[in-house]
């Protein structure tokens, strides 16, 4: 049995609590999130290998009718941003923010002068960084399957950059339901949103292979001009245009999901 | 003397319900206040409150000087809080949550590194540290959850229940922690418990809760003063208002509370009078089962003011005397 050594000073002398900032706190909450995720490989590795399977299969299936039907034309490069968007979106740390709610220990952390928005901050922070991450194995493969980037090793990292902007757009809303509900059941569900986005877009064939009214869907959704902007990227090269449109779509979708991400934070940790 | 809690006509309402109900508390520095009541007393609505996790409905309260409602971050850098369940992150090992909280204090890594040795031995959790949380027991992680909550040396701290669940040695261990945390470091301790033995053992004032309300204060030796030097309690088969009747009119009789099949007898000396109070119920025909003569607890106390006794609803603690307590507490010493 172990017991207390009562002969240990308690010496405390000149430990005091100080004021930290912002970008501390942020960093923080940021290396813990992102210390716990080899821990949490169940959360990374299955949609890796997911968006994997269906750039080939998807590749396999309709390389030869796309590239018959249009001169010139890569399907491989057209496929990779749609496997790097399965990839990416729905990839978060907000399970682990409910398992934080429902531990106690996000109790734990309220109870230090932390700031509140660089809890939130810390773990979007985190879900950046492991999304962009999340994009090499899949730019890997599709440089084993023959894709050239037009718009060079620059656009390589703008790429990325616009993935995983747009993966941390997406996750705003499971951390919204994550601090809204505390249920980690509707967290994981959150990725259903995703697929009528996927769907109802230019995800397998390009806009002018389209039928009309799926066209018409296509041009309200946001998930068409982020494909657009990174196959520019793969396929033509800088082609502004494209590329300040997908931003401006991952921007409306960001903002959304912020605001509502933001006012459930502010509701979890208000003194009701 | 100064104050390190102050509380004025605090209360707190769920929808209907007051959990709180207009508590004055005044808490000097350096004291060990112990907050004691059954369970859904408010105790826990009330540290919640205290330590800023929950805002008051009406009234106000500052812990060292800062308001809790308007002045949050003040409150939160000189207060420790051990909540009544345990918050740590399971994947965690010990030692990163040590250090992340010791990071959120603005800690600086030399004075963390000092900050863990110290706290390490302290809880007595040694090797583990390097382990991931969940391979913890119950009572190692009640151990690191105290420790996560001192890390920063703070100057009050709350405890919540601190006791609740674990075994006689360990809570026996945790009343040592306690106790040293306030001669050695002068902490202030608020410290809620259900447990009479251990309020009675550590408490330096005692405030008892019932209903949200505060219903007497006072060290403990006072507040069973109140009672009568000694309780006679008499198990009766028959009815109980024959034997307040009977019992009344005792000059050696101070007071009689009747509850179901049990009659509490304060007396000024028990010696003296359990031999009139055995006679007095004899002959008033009253069927006594049992007769015990004790000193006064504080679940008397309770029972004089509110009519009932402090239910206790872990069982383990129901099985464990104070008398087993003190035998644990003094082998521990004595190590």
């Amino acid at each position: 049995m172990t017991t207390i050594d009562a002969t240990i000073p308690l010496d405390t002398v000149g430990i005091r609590p100080r004021s930290t900032g912002f970008v501390h706190d942020t960093l923080t909450v940021a290396g813990r999130a992102l210390r716990a995720v080899p821990r949490d490989l169940e959360g990374v590795i299955p949609p890796v290998l997911i968006a994997f399977f269906f750039f080939v299969v998807n590749v396999a299936t309709l390389e030869s009718l796309t590239e018959g039907a249009i001169e010139g034309f890569s399907y491989t490069a057209f496929q990779m941003p749609t496997a790097i968007l399965l990839g990416v979106t729905g990839v978060s740390r907000a399970p682990a923010l409910v398992l934080d709610v429902q531990d106690g220990y996000l109790d734990r952390l309220l109870l230090t002068p932390v700031r509140r928005g660089s809890i939130l901050l810390g773990h979007l922070l985190a879900d950046i960084t492991v999304a962009a991450v999340l994009t090499v194995p899949i730019l890997v493969l599709g440089f084993v399957l023959g894709v050239r980037f037009e718009a060079g090793p620059l656009g390589i990292l703008v790429f990325i950059g616009m993935a995983a902007a747009w993966s941390l757009a997406f996750a705003g809303f499971g951390y919204a339901i994550a601090l809204k509900t505390g249920n980690p059941g509707a967290v994981q569900s959150v990725f259903l949103l995703f697929f009528p986005f996927l769907f109802l877009t230019t995800s397998y064939v390009p806009r002018e292979q389209l039928t009309p009214w799926l066209d018409t869907v296509a041009t309200w959704n946001p998930v068409t001009y982020i494909l657009e902007g990174l196959r520019s990227l793969a396929l033509v090269g800088w082609q502004w245009d494209d590329i300040a449109k997908g931003l401006a779509a991952i921007a409306i979708v960001a903002a959304i999901s912020m605001s509502m991400c933001f006012a459930a934070l502010r509701g979890r940790v208000k003194q009701q | 003397m100064n104050t390190a809690i102050v509380t004025e006509a605090l209360s707190r309402q769920f929808d209907d319900s007051t959990a709180v109900d207009r508590l004055d508390l005044q808490i000097h520095q350096g004291e060990i206040y112990g907050f004691l009541g059954p369970n859904g007393a408010g105790k826990s609505t009330t540290v919640r409150m205290l330590c800023t996790l929950l805002g008051p409905t009406s009234g106000w309260a500052t812990v060292c000087d800062h308001d809790v409602a308007t002045q949050p971050d003040q409150v939160r850098t000189r207060i420790g809080v051990a909540l009544q369940d345990v918050a740590l992150d399971p994947k965690q090992t010990g030692a990163e949550l040590l250090r992340l909280q010791a990071r959120l204090y603005g800690l600086t890594r030399s004075e963390t590194d000092k900050r863990l040795d110290d706290l390490t031995k302290l809880v007595d959790i040694g090797d583990a540290l390097d382990r991931r949380i969940a391979t913890y027991s119950g009572g190692m992680k009640r151990r690191l959850d105290l420790a996560a909550a001192l890390v920063h040396n703070p100057d009050v701290l709350f405890l919540d229940e601190p006791t609740t669940g674990l075994d006689p040695v360990s809570r026996a261990r945790v009343w040592n922690e306690v106790r040293r945390l306030n001669t050695q470091l002068g902490m202030t301790i608020f410290l809620t418990t259900q447990y009479l033995e251990e309020a009675d053992e550590l408490a330096d004032r005692v405030g008892i809760i019932d209903g949200g309300r505060l219903v007497a204060e006072g060290t403990p030796v006072d507040l069973k003063r109140t009672v009568g030097q000694d309780v006679i309690i008499a198990r009766i088969g028959s009815d109980a208002d024959a034997a307040v009747h009977a019992l009344h009119d005792l000059p050696e009789v101070q007071n009689v509370d009747a509850r179901h099949d049990e009659v509490v007898i304060s007396v000024v000396d028990g010696a003296t009078a359990i031999g009139p109070v055995a006679i007095a119920l004899g002959h008033a025909q009253v069927q006594i089962r049992d007769l015990t003569l004790r000193t006064p607890t504080l679940d008397d106390v309770f029972l004089d003011l509110t009519g009932a006794r402090i239910e206790n609803h872990d069982s383990d603690a129901q099985n464990t005397s104070s008398d087993e307590l003190h035998s644990e507490l003094d082998a521990l010493e004595a190590v």
